[in-house]
């Protein structure tokens, strides 16, 4: 027991996608310039995350691994993704219109979000058992939301300010996410 | 002459990472070592020039509403061939650069110049934008490993990727008390690529200047 809340911990904090692995840039840079729309991309992430890695997984033990056809992993991965990233958005457009007007884009754009794919295949390469695989994936996208969110109220202020030409837009968005994950590297004595 | 043109957009001024911001995740991840460098840029533009000859192959004859799918089946196969050369010829460079070669196929240089430029554009061109591009990313992993390598180890050392025992190149610059280990570590790839960025960024703001007051 104690070993999966370490794992949480890990993934959500210590191990943070985007702070110390760098996967999710795009919508890291791209969906944070509005409180709303980051936190939206951030509850999108962990769904779509969570149901992908549940099926990949399955996907992998059950059906690849019998028929000696892992080295699919990546086309079946993708696949499964990207059918899932369409099927999450008719399901949002149909019961939720209002959600599907505000995530806009970013819903497809999930499809190539690098932390989906990458959550899939550590799951198969660590060899995690059913529990850890859950907790990994619950974690890996709860760290992602969560420094998504703190990044976009520190955009918000940041618009206000006067920044040098050059390093206006993108170039102030990168010092400050080096200055987070320093924060952020300072956690990794917690566990 | 405008091919040449294109082909020169893709180093500098569109550069697709430093100016256009695709695909930063590999780049901000791999650029510890200018040896995982050149093995990501060389399969990025051999994976890039590939999908862009096929795409542009198969563009009139693809059904406009699932285009995205066929993209992606076509890259993630490229990328699996890609993998396995590596896994096989070059076992370092794989343990090195792990799960990012499998996640060139999200990387958004390759879908995205297969959407807004292969899909559009005749077999030939569509050759030279994926070099041009491969070469702009490979440019810009290599800047940004130098300044990463040297100055968190003091020098470079590049060995040969298929034989892992041969050096090709080991240069000391200072020495290890005064390397600044912090470059080796993700703030240090956050902070690299907003200098490089911003000077591009600063580039352009200049070029603009320029035009401006000949147009006056």
């Amino acid at each position: 027991m104690s070993e999966l809340v370490t794992l949480l911990v890990t993934s959500v904090l210590i191990n943070n996608v985007i702070l110390n692995q760098f996967l999710g840039m795009c919508p890291f840079m791209g969906v944070s310039k509005k409180k709303s729309s980051a936190l939206g991309m951030g509850v999108a992430v962990v769904f779509v995350i969570v149901v992908a890695a549940i099926v990949t997984y399955g996907l992998y033990y059950l059906v690849l691994v019998p028929l000696g056809l892992e080295f699919m992993e990546l086309i079946t991965f993708i696949l499964v993704i990207a059918s899932l990233v369409q099927l999450t958005e008719m399901f949002i457009k149909k019961y939720s219109p209002s959600l599907y007007k505000s995530l806009g884009v970013y819903l497809p754009l999930i499809t190539t979000n690098c932390v989906v794919l990458n959550v899939c295949l550590v799951n198969i390469t660590n060899t995690y058992d059913f529990s850890h695989m859950l907790v990994y994936s619950v974690g890996t996208p709860l760290g992602f939301a969560l420094v998504l969110y703190i990044f976009s109220t520190i955009r918000e202020r940041l618009e206000l300010s006067n920044v040098p030409k050059a390093f206006r837009g993108n170039g102030i968005a990168l010092i400050c996410a080096a200055i987070m994950s320093m924060a952020f590297s300072g956690l990794a004595g917690i566990v | 002459m405008n091919r040449i043109q294109n082909f020169k957009n893709g180093l500098i001024k569109d550069n697709p990472v430093f100016s256009l911001f695709l695909g930063i995740c590999s780049t901000l991840a791999i650029t510890t070592s200018v040896n995982n460098a050149i093995g990501m840029g060389v399969s990025v533009i051999i994976v890039l020039t590939v999908s862009n000859v096929l795409i542009s192959m198969i563009r009139k004859i693809t059904p406009d509403e699932i285009r995205i799918p066929v993209y992606i089946v076509i890259i993630a196969t490229l990328v699996t061939i890609i993998q396995m050369l590596i896994q096989a010829f070059a076992p370092a460079l794989n343990e090195s650069l792990g799960v990012f070669i499998p996640l060139i196929v999200v990387n958004c240089i390759i879908l995205g110049r297969a959407e807004s430029f292969a899909s559009k554009n005749n077999i030939f061109d569509s050759a030279l934008d994926g070099i041009g591009m491969g070469l702009g990313y490979t440019l810009a992993v290599l800047a940004m490993s130098l300044i990463r390598e040297i100055l968190s180890t003091g020098g470079i050392l590049i060995t040969n990727p298929f034989n892992t025992a041969q050096v090709l190149l080991d240069l000391t610059l200072f020495p290890e008390d005064f390397t600044i280990s912090l470059f080796g570590s993700p703030v240090g790839a956050f902070i690299t690529f907003a200098c490089l960025a911003s000077l591009v960024g600063a580039y352009k703001v200049h070029l603009e200047a320029k035009e401006n007051a000949k147009e006056k």
